[in-house]
């Protein structure tokens, strides 16, 4: 503990809000039901999974498993391997090496047109909204992985096409309020503010309904307020559908207080992996941050 | 700032249905009796066989992302394919071999739309100058497709529906409208269901579109399917309803690129859009020549005509793109809001 406070102290700030500090209860929330590796119930799994582009390694044997409901964080350095890590587990990248296990498949590369039928959504770290459709249209469509009617139903708007139709919009327009996103459902999603739009993609993600909910910097660039508020949505999805949620994020104050466990990646590889207490006395962890950031002033790239 | 104010909603009082069936009624009700058949002909058949034309490219490229410079093949596709089938079935319905004709086309769309599963933006748009040239050079050389005419040229059959001809110029027009406004009302309902959703998800961000679950590559074959269909049937009002006759010379690159320029002129991604195009395309070479006889005299000869059509076509385009990348029906809109607010406060 006292170590860490010292390695962030360089920071110039203090990472780790006092509140999060103090709060006694941190560590007996943060224990999970079954240690990682060793869970039956693992609901997403990586087997050894190395990729490198040329002869730079991102992600270097690196095992991970995530138990089914828990809030997971994956932290690191800037260009440690998270982004990639995601993109692996979502079937961007295939693996030079290694498996990813799915439920209880087990894939060599995932694979990215089924990903939303097998339960799994993300968000993209730069914004990969559909700037021409309303915010509305862009929530329903995150409904896309459902949809069995063809064109022809579609434009006669008959049947299936327009229980489908119907069924999406409603799913979407719950999920805008829950989000807080109502007043701005008929806006064009390019001309949001970016806080908002980040809100957005959540929104798409969420609406697929997803068993594994993977988050590539979902607050980054956002305002303190927007940050709690963000931090507020995934922990309240995660408590109304027993959501599994990965995600990558840069604020060690939101990562701590958020995570049930934390994985740390240096250098492509796994360093620590474990309850946010564990990881934050964690001495690798302590020098992977040391040793990259010691004259960054305000915290970017933690 | 103008980006966000253009996607609030318009403040309106009336219906949105209202001004399209106030422009139906006029078109079917007053213009009949009273439009000239120069107005039919030299004005409103080109229009409207190049505003479905500009409809079915916009599917394509305005709203599925997908360039495409080869619609005159697509349209030169199903002007041969009518008449193929009009001429080779026996007894088979006008409207069915306009159907056969659009399906004719999308079947080839689909086949040169394949590059599109490997290719983006300049470099597919350039794989379907094949399907101009492949098309082009086809029908030129298979004396079959225009039933062996020596010239190549041949003459449409006349229009019928159910016995009753279609042959006068305000006859062809009023078919060339019934065409147009059917698939025009198809195409609208079609950008606002799950499919055109889709087509904007590709267009937009193809990997956010295939993690949510969009069948990228079907939707992209689709929108080359369903755009080359309609294109394939403008190519048959064009071909049957305004110039009569058929010829490949007729559906060259320039074609191609006279529906490109409407939907960029009158707005991509925009229905509407491809009508503005199209009537600017039309009326702005009556207008410059009518203008330039009347300055110039004996010196706006056609050689002057068609050069300074050329040259003041390409400014229009630069001026648009810079300025107005989405069309005149953005200007329009806003011209609309501008004028709304200013009775608002009267």
């Amino acid at each position: 503990m006292h170590a860490m406070t010292y390695a962030l102290e360089g920071l110039g700030t203090a990472p780790i809000p006092p509140a999060v500090q103090h709060r006694p209860d941190l560590a007996v929330k943060a224990a999970p039901p079954v240690r990682a590796g060793e869970s039956p119930d693992a609901q997403l799994k990586l087997d050894g999974v190395s990729l490198s582009f040329g002869g730079v390694t991102a992600l270097d044997n690196v095992d991970l498993a995530v138990s089914r409901g828990e809030i997971r964080a994956i932290i690191g350095p800037n260009g440690a391997g998270k982004s990639s890590l995601i993109n692996v587990i979502s079937g961007v990248y295939r693996p030079d090496r290694g498996r990813v296990l799915i439920g209880g498949d087990s894939y060599a590369q995932v694979p990215t047109d089924r990903l939303a039928r097998l339960g799994i959504v993300r968000t993209f770290q730069n914004l990969a909204l559909f700037k021409g459709l309303s915010v509305l249209d862009n929530v329903v469509a995150g409904r896309a992985y459902t949809v069995r009617s063809t064109f022809l139903g579609q434009i006669a708007r008959i049947g299936t096409a327009r229980r489908e139709e119907a069924d999406a919009r409603e799913r979407a327009r719950r999920i805008l309020a829950f989000l807080n996103l109502e007043d701005v459902a008929d806006r064009l999603a390019g001309t949001l503010p970016y806080g908002l739009q980040k809100r957005v993609e959540l929104a798409r993600a969420l609406v697929a309904e997803p068993d594994v909910l993977l988050l590539d910097e979902p607050m980054a660039g956002m305002t303190a307020t927007e940050k709690k508020e963000m931090a507020g949505f995934v922990r309240a999805t995660r408590g109304a559908h027993g959501t599994t949620v990965v995600l990558i994020e840069h604020d060690i104050g939101v990562v701590m207080e958020l995570s049930d466990r934390i994985a740390v990646l240096d250098y492509g590889r796994k360093i620590a992996d474990g309850t946010p207490e564990e990881v934050r006395t964690d001495q690798k962890v302590i020098d992977a941050y040391l040793g990259v950031v010691p004259e960054n002033e305000d915290g970017a790239g933690i | 700032m103008a980006s966000i104010a253009n996607d609030l909603p318009v403040a309106s009082t009336h219906p949105r249905w209202l001004i399209p069936a106030a422009l139906l009624a006029i078109a079917y009700l007053v213009i009949p009796f009273v439009g000239t058949s120069y107005l039919f002909e030299a004005i409103l058949l080109p229009f409207l066989a190049l505003s479905l034309a500009g409809v079915g490219l916009n599917l394509l490229t305005g709203y599925a992302g997908q360039v495409s410079l080869g619609s005159a093949a697509f349209m030169a596709v199903g002007a041969f394919a009518a008449y193929n089938f009009n001429l080779r079935v026996e007894g088979l319905p006008l409207v069915a071999s306009i159907v056969a004709a659009g399906l004719s086309a999308a079947a080839i769309g689909i086949v040169f739309g394949l590059p599109s599963l490997r290719l983006k933006g300049f470099y597919l748009a350039v794989s379907t100058l094949a399907a101009q040239f492949f098309v082009q050079w086809a029908l030129t050389k298979f004396g079959w497709f225009s039933n062996n005419s020596a010239s190549g040229v041949i003459d449409a059959p006349p229009l019928g529906v159910a016995g009753i001809g279609f042959d006068s110029a305000a006859g062809r027009y009023l078919f060339a409208l019934t065409v147009v406004t059917v698939l025009t009302f198809l195409a609208l309902r079609l950008v606002s269901s799950q499919t055109g959703r889709n087509f904007i998800a590709v267009r937009d961000n193809d990997t956010a579109a295939r993690i949510i679950g969009v069948p990228v590559l079907r939707t992209k074959l689709l929108a080359f399917a369903i755009s080359s269909f309609i294109i394939g049937i403008a190519g048959v009002l064009w071909a049957f309803a305004y110039l009569r006759t058929v010829e490949p010379a007729g559906f060259n690159l320039d074609r191609s690129f006279q529906v490109l320029f409407i939907i960029i002129i009158g707005g991509l991604a925009s229905i509407r859009g491809a009508f503005f195009g199209a009537a600017l395309i039309v009326v702005f070479p009556l207008v410059l020549s009518r203008l330039g006889a009347f300055f110039l005299g004996d010196i706006f000869d056609s050689g002057v005509r068609d050069m300074s059509q050329r040259i003041v076509l390409g400014g229009l385009i630069i001026l648009f793109l810079v300025l107005e990348p989405d069309g005149l029906v953005a200007l329009w809109d806003r011209s609309v809001r501008r004028l709304g607010s200013v009775f608002g406060r009267s």
